[in-house]
């Protein structure tokens, strides 16, 4: 960490001697500098203009605080250290950073070095506070083809060093890595060609060597470094072209993986505090979300082993003992009463019934209009023929692997908190809060991740570890039951969603009305912008829930491609069409869309015999700039459908590191089986009724299916993200070929509860 | 309490109730042993007994005593290279969050000391109990038939 601290101390904020600073713009620096030891550091950086109010309290520096996206470092030892602001979750972002970086400055790979950067308002992700805190900031010119605002609106949700929405490789890998490796390497070259005595143009960059051919001249990034840090920045570093990409695009090798295949990377649930001895706590939140402890008897469990404290935190039981076992058997003792409230009514059936008067309240053109053209009421009214159907899917958990956790320790005005979060800054100006200390008190270190999936965005965790470490005064590992994590979730909302469909008489789509209730982002999900239809309607209804929410992975698109795509293909059955021959008709004027669809049915044999009782479904999504279709294979012969096959092929725009996005799509569509097969969070009594993997079924090895992905990189200026775009395709391409196989169509997910 | 773990006699006073995982990861700072569920439905805490795979979850101290236990730490040869599993675990880019990941070894390792050339569907029913929601399956099953040495293509060729 010392290392660290060396390099915050050299934004460009903090200019020191010896220190050049340029500007690109009003608000966008490249900076670079000399760290002690002869280590050539370059920067890029934005600062972040006026916050609205809301993002403020998120910015620890508050106005004007430079806001560092990418950092590089060159030692004299050749090490080339790539400062990654954003935390390692398994979607390989560290890796695919480094590589963006290393291949703009023709690093040698081998001495690349991956450093993540703190909790820290230096290493926020400005790409997002950038075009959110100041929309009239203009991007550096070099970087503007990159530009591409569709992942912002669920930035708006979240702090700003965020892990999610697709967002590490397209935003800060491609206008802060590259941006920042590309400076590097002209620095680099300049002061080559100073000490050489030559044109800089005849000299050549690989594999960590700068060189000139002609007088064979060599020489190693170290023993440039010092000088490349005395020379002027490049105002517009020359990114490359693909055409001379050499690590970006290529299967690299992930290099967190070593240490997850021996028992030694580090999750939050492992942290221990050099010379200090760790303590235990379990918790327990009332079932009803917002109602407060009213009674407590501790009695039986004061008196079990290893008991330290027992905490009653208003809105929490804890139990603070010297193992987490002997916390959580002591907490098992507790018998506590809640306070009441009308909330306690709620049930599963209340919400979707709510859902159903504000669709009905809504009517025909009620409601918030997203998007229209034409007029899809006058002509659904004369249709020759008419489509209509209704979709719901129900509340979702993340179930990340690791249960929540959060170690903390509060003594004399400061804090030291240990986490795997999707968002240090987020998570560091949480304890600050929650302790009404400011954020430079407390000291965040941020590991490894057990999965995210967007739950680790959300600082709950911090926030109750915090509170119970302030209690006690000595270090507190917090974790969380798996009970807890299922029944304290910040849920991916249930919806609702209708729609009305108009065909003229010779079959062709010509209206399409859209309502659904809504709670979330991206506002995107829900268009279908791409589909070539003349008249069109989609409208959103607020329906209010008393569950928290928060983003699941792949957020809005994880319900509005199911509610999209299981239509259109309601729509082909009454039209008595092919579901691809249909889509590549609405996909006409959509090339890009249209070369996946076609790719994953030529993967995929469609329309060849399959046998009886099998089937296959087909669907097509575009989310967080990627377009993603796959086909579903599906076994109705058994008394559960069995999902043999799914084949996936994704355009990314450019994929970085084609087996980390390969391994993405993977996991997208098992997260995206699982959810649609078994996934269904209910509520009794204002209550979650499931609580571990007992009653909230995941998929498992032996219902796996053989998944088959294929990559077009459709446009290299336009990068999609990974990690989410899988998933959404999944869901409908399931129920889709549940019905060509001969099964109903299912309106209402999961799928099993038909299967019963 | 004695018992061997990873090769080594070690001692442990807890109360004989507690399970195994919690020993190992808080008195015996063996972290690679996960906590995924507690109710032996996630395989993240698996280990073996007597070379034997129990989830370290539910299973008390008490059944240990005198035994012998393998964690993942003590899964690579006796040299520190790392083992087969582990090496094909990175040759097929298997993990993505990881956390998992010991468990699905431990599991796998167990599965090839018994069977070291399983089929597909001895594979799905030693790793059924191992939840990945990462959805590493696929990977992960590939990776089993490349350290037990069996090439998927030339199976499927003789099949067909
Ligand atoms: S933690 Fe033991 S099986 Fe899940
Ligand atoms: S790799 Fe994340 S749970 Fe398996």
């Amino acid at each position: 960490m010392n290392e660290m601290s060396e390099v915050i101390a050299e934004t460009p904020e903090t200019p020191k001697a010896g220190k050049k600073r340029g500007k690109w713009t009003r608000r966008t620096f490249i900076g670079a500098g000399l760290l002690t030891g002869g280590a050539l550091v370059v920067g890029v950086a934005i600062r972040s203009g006026k916050p609205p109010e809301r993002l403020r309290a998120m910015l620890a520096g508050g106005d004007g605080e430079i806001l560092v996206n990418s950092f590089v470092k060159i030692g004299k030892d050749n090490i080339v250290t790539a400062v990654v602001p954003h935390v390692e979750m398994g979607q390989g972002a560290h890796t695919a950073l480094a590589q963006m970086l290393a291949d703009e400055l023709d690093a040698d790979w081998n001495n690349v070095r991956i450093l993540e950067a703190p909790g820290d308002g230096h290493f926020a992700s400005h790409n997002i506070a950038r075009e959110f805190l100041a929309p009239e900031l203009k991007v550096p010119s070099v970087l503007e083809p990159t530009v591409d605002g569709g992942f912002l609106t669920l930035a708006k949700m979240m702090a700003l060093q965020i892990t999610g929405g697709s967002f590490s490789i397209r935003g800060t890998g491609q206008r802060g890595m590259r941006a920042a490796g590309a400076a590097a390497r002209a620095m680099l070259v300049a002061a080559a060609a100073e000490k050489w005595q030559l044109p800089a143009s005849e000299i050549s960059v690989d594999r960590g060597i700068v060189a000139h051919a002609k007088s064979g001249k060599r020489a190693a990034f170290g023993e440039l470094a010092e000088a490349a840090a005395k020379q002027a920045l490049p105002a517009q570093p020359k990114l490359k072209t693909p055409k001379d990409f050499k690590l970006m695009g290529k299967p690299i090798a992930r290099l967190d993986i070593p240490a997850k295949v021996d028992g030694t990377a580090i999750f939050g649930i492992d942290v221990q505090i050099p010379g200090q001895k760790l303590s235990y706590a379990a918790v327990k939140a009332p079932p009803v979300v917002g109602a407060k402890v009213a009674k407590m008897d501790a009695s039986a469990a004061k008196a079990m082993p290893g008991v330290l404290q027992i905490l009653n935190m208003g809105d929490f039981v804890a139990v603070v003992a010297e193992g987490y076992w002997q916390a959580q058997q002591a907490l098992n003792q507790i018998t506590v009463e809640y306070s009441k409230s009308d909330a306690d009514k709620i049930d599963t059936a209340a919400i979707f019934a709510g859902y159903g008067k504000a669709l009905d309240e809504a009517g025909a053109d009620g409601g918030d209009t997203l998007a229209e053209t034409g007029d899809a009421a006058a002509f659904f009214a004369k249709a020759a023929k008419k489509v209509t159907a209704q979709y719901h899917v129900p509340f979702l958990a993340h179930a990340a692997m690791e249960p929540m956790n959060c170690t903390a320790w509060v003594r004399g005005g400061l804090c030291d908190v240990w986490a795997g979060s999707q968002s240090p800054l987020g998570a560091r100006n949480a304890a600050a809060k929650t302790l009404g200390i400011s954020a430079d008190k407390v000291n965040y270190h941020n590991t490894y991740l057990g999965g995210g999936f967007g739950r680790r965005s959300e600082t709950d965790n911090i926030e109750m570890a915090v509170r119970i470490a302030k209690a006690t005064g000595y270090p507190v590992k917090l974790i969380w039951s798996r009970e807890e994590d299922t029944q304290q979730d910040w849920y991916r909302p249930s919806a609702s969603s209708r729609f009305e469909a108009g065909l003229d008489a010779s079959g062709k789509l010509m209206s399409w009305n859209n309502i659904h209730t809504h709670l979330f982002d991206p506002q995107e999900a829900p268009l279908v912008s791409y589909y070539n239809i003349p008249n069109s309607l989609i409208r959103k209804v607020d329906a209010p829930m008393h569950l928290r929410f928060g983003p699941w992975r792949s957020v809005d698109h994880s319900q509005q491609s199911w509610f999209i795509e299981s239509f259109v293909d309601e729509i082909a059955e009454a039209a008595g069409k092919d579901p691809l021959a249909l889509r590549r008709e609405l996909l006409a004027k959509s090339p890009r869309h249209l070369a996946v669809l076609n790719r994953v049915a030529k993967m995929a044999g469609w329309g060849s015999a399959l046998p009886a009782k099998h089937g296959r479904g087909i669907a097509i999504a575009q989310s967080f700039g990627s377009i993603v279709a796959e086909v579903a294979e599906v076994d109705l012969t058994a008394k559960k459908p069995r999902v043999t096959k799914v084949y996936c092929c994704a355009d990314p725009g450019f994929a970085m590191n084609p087996d980390g996005y390969t391994a993405q799509m993977e996991s997208g569509i098992i997260y995206g089986l699982t959810a649609a097969l078994y996934g269904e969070i209910m509520v009794k009594n204002g209550a979650v009724q499931q609580s571990n993997f007992h009653d909230y079924p995941m998929l498992r090895m032996n219902e796996a299916p053989d998944i088959f992905v294929e990559i077009i990189n459709g446009d290299a200026q336009r990068l999609g993200g990974g990690g989410e775009p899988g998933l959404p395709p999944l869901a409908p391409a399931l129920t889709n070929a549940i019905r060509a196989a001969g099964g109903m169509r299912i309106r209402h997910l999961p799928v099993a509860k038909h299967f019963a | 309490m004695k018992l061997t773990i990873n090769g080594k006699m070690q001692e442990i006073t807890a109360d004989p109730a507690t399970p195994i995982l919690w020993a190992l990861r808080e008195q015996l700072g063996l972290n690679g042993t996960k906590f995924g569920c507690g109710i032996a439905q996630c395989g993240a805490c698996t280990v073996h007994l007597d070379g034997r795979p129990v989830r370290s979850c539910s299973t008390p101290l008490s059944q240990a005593e005198g035994k012998s236990i393998v964690t993942i730490e003590g899964i690579a040869s006796g040299d520190g290279a790392l083992n087969r599993l582990q090496q094909a675990w990175i040759s097929e880019q298997v993990p993505q969050c990881g956390y998992c990941q010991s468990g699905q070894i431990m599991s796998a390792a167990a599965l090839l000391a018994d069977n070291p050339r399983p089929s597909d569907e001895q594979i799905n029913i030693a790793m059924a109990g191992n939840i990945c929601r990462c959805g590493m399956y696929g990977r992960i099953r590939k990776a089993i038939k490349v350290a037990a040495g069996i090439d998927s293509e030339r199976q499927q060729e003789a099949a067909t």
